[in-house]
């Protein structure tokens, strides 16, 4: 299996605080997996730092066939190579149009003279109709993002990331404030989209770690402390000692 | 994605203009029944151009959520700009007519320091600086009145944005570059005359014979013209995708970098396009007015920019150039000493001296209570209503729209 | 006409001094009679200068009552008595001061000098004075030779000092000789030695008297002939003497013709005009210089005008003389070692200029430190931008006006009008933050827009109120002066005073937020509101004193800066962008950031004025482009907050 995204040693630290020490793993092409770890593992700052918002003291994180640094990329740059992440808070543009919000996330030229020439076409039509389709936003897309709830939100976001077509997609917590429904819903989502490219979840709830049924891999003070499946991770007595000695 | 939505605004807008233009005409000096004053057409003329400059900071602030305090700047760079070769091809006419009475025609050395002389006598000077090297010329003065502020712009807006600066950092920082331009002019050895400024801008070079009350109509069309081809720029602009970019980085800035989009050069890019938007409008406004000068620069002439659109309503393109039209007419009304005086117990009330204070709660108040400001009476006219989120802003930033403030 | 020969009796009677000494003054008087009768300013001098240099006791005597109309002309037999006024008769005494008996007003002429001659006999009166029993006068003869040194004063001088009690008159007449010395000692090499006595003294004094020793004078010559003088050095025409100035030194000199100005070579073509011609080119073609040059070579060639030098002969001029300058002083000893202390001197005023310059610097700082403290507070802890805060700074001024309107004694009305301003301002924050500001937190930039309205207000009511012109803020007489180092560092007393009270209010600010309740309540309430609420401490009533205290203290920054500002409605404008940039630069959240800020912009500005002291607007310019470029350094400025608490 080829790696799409290779992290090795990476080291970042705030104030000499180490949120991420010597990180190292890979992620395939086409791989769903499961970040967890206990808050402070460093789990955000790893998002961080692929990204591109925080830039690491040390190391170096290589994306794609062509093994391209991302560390040299503005945020832009590295979302335009094909990372798309998806924040815990919904982040959609509340004052625009459900279509709006896709049309702007449609994969197309960002430069701001192309965007300026841009005019939809009837592929780009048909392709914002299909993935409103897809998370079941076909009767809003003509409603402004703000009014709708919150579970379809998180929908809307994540369409808007297929709409990018990414080869990465990383999600933080998505099940965060869902209905066990919308819950149910968004697994499915993640599982099919991952069929595709790659997804890396965050997440906290184990519950919905175990039904994405990937592998996990489990941070801890910035490093990797154990990788496998979920049953293999939670018997490893790292983590255990992690997870069960931290209110000591 | 054209938007419906905005085209009978812009219909209107439009028709309104054109109907406003042609009765000023029916009704002017130059053109029509005399109804109407020389300077009363000047003042609608300059009125035009700065409901233009209100256009042009509507899409940078309303729009892109980048409250610009140092725009006025570039307003003022392109009344210079034009100044220059007006001042200059005014100048070089009575000079060559003064030097032609002294029995041998001027050389091109006698005339350059002839003009000179007359120009920067004042400050002292006799020499023509180098600034003024293409003043001779109308064509590459024009183009200066496009370059200079475009290219001040892009330098100063590449160094706000690259480093990140946002919010009221970034205002704070156009502030500071417009009053380091106006101290910079203030001096005398700035090329440009120092606080005199530039004067005499009002008669153009070769018309002599054309009366002011023919050349403020000309200039009140142009006005008008420029402000409506403006109108419908800055419509297909925001109407399209370029809008919805600028409107989610105004609401969301970090969300749209994480869409790909390059979040400077949109900035940037708008930054620059307002810049000589403004320009071309100083560069219109003050032959109508006829002088210029450094205190023209001054920080609260930018900030007075940002109240109109604000009175106006930011986010919709009428609202600011109705914002600006009000508040300037109004102000020029009051401090023009013709609006009444009201007779207290105690004293009189006089408007040259109170306009400044109502205008400045007004402002306090539309702020607090009407954050949609004139522009919303029309929305609510329209029958336009919000969604009720219960008061939460629309996005995380400093520039994004209240949920007051927005568009169904 | 007949001066000099009188003058020359004059001399003559000078040689007897050993035989005659007692009456040389008589003599000359009574030689110079018709002079003296009717003295004017222009003819008197040279027998005011033989009295004083005649060595005769009674001259200063004579030249003290002549100056004091006490100085008579005895009708009888023409002889000069001193006279005093005795009823309506006059008591005499002959000019060795012994009794004459007495004589009617009518029988003795007064000598009435002019003020122009009374002055002569003043400076002639100077060097008797140096030894005069009165210490008064002693110093006021001293201060007059200080004042215009001349050779005259150098001999007298020179004789006063041995026999000088007064520590502080002796010490200023050796100073004072060694720079008569120096200048006008006919011995090189003493005055070599004065000068090098002094070292790198930085009196002005010591200044003035090396100036004039190395003023020189600019000479042409022809280019083989040997220049006589004290040579400074040689001059390059195009390179250290411009190609002009060097030519019309030539013509100065007789060696070269006039050269051809535009004006003169127009007139001259306008003079030829021959059938709408000159020299064969038609007028209308006349609009270019080469034409007009050709036109007037023609008129030459044909001999209608004087041959004028071209550019190649004036070149050709230069090239044939060598261009000098050439020092006033003729001995290259007493030059070189002037230059050698003036160099010596300006190395040391260089390092003077520049601790003056940080003095200059650090007042400013605290200027602006002073306007942006109350920033530092609304806006750097509260993120609250008040564009109003610089009319709280006038409030602040104004109130001082008003209190000294009412209080006559400057020094109490001051103690009265700071807390008054800080309560004054105070309740307009706190009335401010609760009608306005409390509803748009979260919202800067519509806080800055409303902030903004209330400045244009709160302006144009001042301006109703107290008018447009300045009002005065008089400081206390014992503020007024300044603490003087030396004749380059000095710092007025009142910039002292303010960095007093900048350092004050830093202290202030330290103990408000780092030992007092209010101030840990503050801290809570501006890093978690939510959190601070939920803990029992109310956000609103802490911002409402937070940005109360910021104003407050504006107010007492607009009384500090209306002490040496002008008073009018527009000062706090002239701050307000400045304290600005103060806390942005510094480092918004940290009082040590618009400290540090302060200092920057101050110390930056002046340093920008003392390159380019004519124009303090470019100081201005250069100093705000500065501070953008600085933003691209350091965005969150000098002091930032670091780590993830600095992230949003």
């Amino acid at each position: 299996m080829s790696a799409l995204l290779e992290v090795s040693g990476v080291t970042v630290s705030f104030d000499g605080f180490r949120a991420i020490n010597n990180l190292t793993f890979t992620i395939g092409a086409a791989e769903l997996r499961a970040i967890i770890g206990p808050n402070g593992a460093g789990k955000s700052t790893f998002m961080d730092i692929v990204t591109g918002k925080t830039r690491p003291d040390s190391g170096s994180v290589l994306f794609g066939d062509r093994s391209q640094s991302l560390l040299k990329l503005t945020e832009a740059q590295i979302a335009r190579v094909g990372i798309g992440r998806k924040f815990q808070r919904p982040t959609v543009f509340e004052d625009q149009t459900v279509a709006e919000n896709l049309t702007l996330a449609l994969k197309a030229a960002r430069s701001p003279w192309r965007v300026l020439a841009w005019k939809a076409k009837a592929a780009d039509q048909a392709r914002i109709a299909e993935l409103a389709a897809e998370v079941g936003l076909s009767d809003h897309l003509a409603r402004k993002a703000g009014e709708l709830s919150h579970g379809q939100k998180q929908w809307l976001e994540i369409a808007m990331l297929l709409a990018q077509e990414p080869r990465l997609l990383l999600v933080d917590e998505p099940a965060a404030g869902m209905t066990p429904a919308e819950r149910d819903r968004t697994t499915d989502m993640l599982v099919d989209i991952a069929k595709t490219r790659a997804v890396v979840v965050v997440e906290h709830d184990m519950e919905f770690v175990r039904r994405l049924n990937c592998k996990v891999t489990v941070l801890h003070e910035g490093a990797v402390l154990a990788e496998g499946s979920l049953d293999h991770v939670t018997r490893n007595k790292d983590v255990i000692d992690v997870y069960l000695g931290r209110g000591e | 994605m054209t938007d419906t939505r905005k085209s009978p605004s812009l219909f209107v807008f439009l028709a309104v203009l054109l109907g406003f233009t042609l009765l000023m005409t029916l009704l002017s000096e130059g053109y029509g029944s005399g109804h109407l004053s020389t300077s009363f057409i000047k003042t609608l003329g300059k009125t035009l151009c700065l409901c233009l400059a209100a256009l042009a900071m509507d899409l940078i602030w309303g729009y892109a959520g980048i409250l610009s305090l140092g725009h006025m700047a570039f307003f003022a760079i392109g009344g210079y700009m034009i100044g220059m070769w007006l001042m200059y091809a005014r100048t070089r006419e009575i000079v060559e007519a003064a030097l032609s009475q002294g029995g041998l025609p001027a050389t091109p050395q006698e005339l350059e320091q002839g003009i000179a002389s007359q120009i920067f006598g004042v400050v002292g000077a006799s020499d023509l600086p180098a600034i003024w090297g293409f003043a001779y010329s109308f064509p590459l003065q024009m183009a200066l009145v496009v370059l200079v502020p475009g290219l001040l712009a892009l330098v100063f807006g590449w160094l706000a944005f690259r480093s990140r600066v946002t919010g009221v950092y970034l205002s704070i920082l156009t502030q500071a570059m417009t009053l380091a331009l106006a101290l910079y002019l203030f001096q005398n050895d700035s090329g440009l005359r120092g606080n005199n400024g530039l004067s005499g801008l009002q008669n153009l070079p070769g018309l002599t014979d054309v009366g002011q009350d023919k050349l403020s109509m000309w200039f009140f069309w142009a006005s008008a013209l420029a402000l409506g081809l403006a109108y419908l720029l800055m419509t297909w602009i925001v109407s399209g995708k370029f809008g919805s970019v600028i409107r989610a980085i105004r609401d969301d800035e970090a969300r749209v970098r994480f869409l790909g989009y390059s979040v400077e050069g949109y900035k940037l890019f708008v930054f620059t396009l307002t810049a000589v938007i403004i320009a071309l409008a100083g560069a219109l406004y003050y032959p109508q007015a006829g002088i210029i000068n450094p205190a023209e620069l001054a920080p609260t002439a930018s900030i007075y920019l940002a109240v109109w659109v604000a009175i106006g309503g930011r986010g919709r393109l009428y609202g600011a150039v109705i914002g600006a039209a009000v508040v300037s007419l109004l102000s020029s009304w009051f401090t023009g000493g013709r609006a009444p005086s009201i007779p207290l117990g105690f004293g009189t009330l006089d408007w040259v001296n109170w306009w400044q204070v109502l205008l400045g709660l007004t402002f306090v108040l539309v702020t607090l209570f009407a954050p949609k400001g004139l522009g919303g009476l029309f929305d609510t006219l329209a029958g336009l209503r919000s969604p009720n989120r219960r008061g939460a802003p629309l996005g995380p930033d400093q520039g994004a729209l209240q949920e007051r403030e927005a568009l169904k | 006409m007949r001066m000099p020969l009188r003058l020359l009796a004059v001399l003559f009677c000078c040689l007897w001094t050993g035989l005659a000494q007692a009456q040389i003054a008589q003599e000359i008087l009574q030689s110079n009679s018709a002079l003296v009768e009717k003295a004017s300013r222009t003819s008197i001098g040279p027998v005011i200068d033989a009295l004083a240099a005649s060595g005769d006791p009674s001259a200063a005597v004579i030249l003290g009552a002549w100056a004091e109309k006490g100085l008579g002309l005895r009708k009888s037999d023409g002889r000069f008595v001193l006279i005093a006024a005795q009823g309506d008769a006059y008591a005499l005494r002959d000019l060795q001061g012994n009794d004459l008996g007495s004589a009617p007003r009518s029988d003795i002429t007064e000598l009435r000098p002019n003020a122009g001659v009374r002055g002569l006999i003043a400076t002639a009166l100077v060097q008797f004075n140096l030894s005069d029993p009165d210490r008064a006068k002693r110093a006021a003869a001293l201060d007059s030779i200080a004042t215009d040194p001349a050779e005259a004063g150098l001999a007298p001088l020179r004789a006063s000092i041995p026999a000088e009690t007064d520590p502080v008159l002796l010490a200023q007449k050796q100073r004072l000789e060694r720079l008569l010395t120096l200048r006008f000692d006919p011995d090189s090499a003493a005055r070599v030695a004065a000068i090098e006595s002094f070292g790198a003294d930085l009196g002005l004094d010591l200044r003035g008297a090396l100036n004039p020793l190395l003023a020189t004078r600019r000479v042409a010559l022809a280019a083989g002939e040997a220049p006589q003088g004290n040579i400074a050095q040689r001059l390059i025409p195009g390179k250290t003497i411009a190609e002009a100035e060097a030519y019309a030194l030539l013509q100065d000199a007789g060696l070269a013709p006039a050269r051809l100005t535009l004006e003169a070579q127009r007139a001259a073509l306008l003079a030829n005009v021959e059938n709408g011609a000159v020299g064969g080119i038609p007028v209308a073609e006349l609009n270019t210089q080469a034409a007009r040059d050709r036109a007037y070579t023609a008129l030459e060639t044909a001999g209608n005008v004087p041959v004028a030098t071209t550019e190649d002969e004036v070149a050709t001029a230069l090239a044939q003389h060598q261009f000098l300058e050439i020092y006033q002083e003729a001995d290259p000893a007493v030059t070189t070692a002037a230059k050698a202390a003036l160099s010596a001197i300006s190395q040391q005023v260089g390092l003077m200029q520049t601790a003056d310059l940080a003095l200059d610097g650090l007042s400013l700082a605290s200027i602006y430190f002073l306007a942006a403290i109350g920033l530092a507070i609304t806006f750097g802890v509260m993120g609250v931008i008040n564009m109003a805060h610089g009319e709280f700074i006038t409030i602040g001024a104004y109130t001082g006006f008003v209190v000294q309107q009412w209080v006559p004694n400057y020094t109490a009305s001051i103690v009265v009008a700071l807390p008054l301003a800080f309560a004054v301002t105070f309740a307009l924050g706190v009335a401010m933050e609760r009608l306005v500001i409390r509803h748009l937190y979260k919202r800067p930039l519509e806080t800055l827009l409303a902030t903004f309205g209330i400045s244009i207000a709160l302006q144009q009511i001042l301006k109703n109120v107290f008018g447009t012109q300045a009002r005065p803020l008089t400081s206390p007489a014992w503020l007024d002066g300044a603490w003087v180092l030396n004749d380059v560092v000095s710092i007025s007393y009142i910039r002292i005073a303010i960095f007093g009270l900048a350092l004050l209010f830093l202290g202030f600010f330290l103990w408000l937020m780092k030992r007092t309740r209010l101030g840990l309540e503050v801290r809570a309430v501006t890093q978690n509101p939510t959190m601070a609420a939920s803990m029992g401490i109310n956000p609103d009533r802490i911002n409402m004193l937070t940005f109360g205290i910021g104003s407050g203290i504006a107010g007492i920054a607009g009384v500090a800066i209306g002490l040496f500002a002008k008073v009018t409605s527009e000062l706090g404008t002239d701050y307000i962008v400045q304290s600005f940039m103060t806390v942005v630069v510094g480092g918004v959240g940290n009082i040590w950031g618009a400290l540090a800020g302060a200092t920057m912009i101050g110390g930056l500005q002046k340093a920008i004025e003392w390159l380019n002291p004519s124009n303090t607007l470019a100081a201005q310019t250069y100093m705000i482009l500065f501070i953008i470029l600085f933003i691209q350094v350091r965005p969150r400025g000098i002091i930032a907050l670091k780590g993830r608490a600095a992230g949003d």
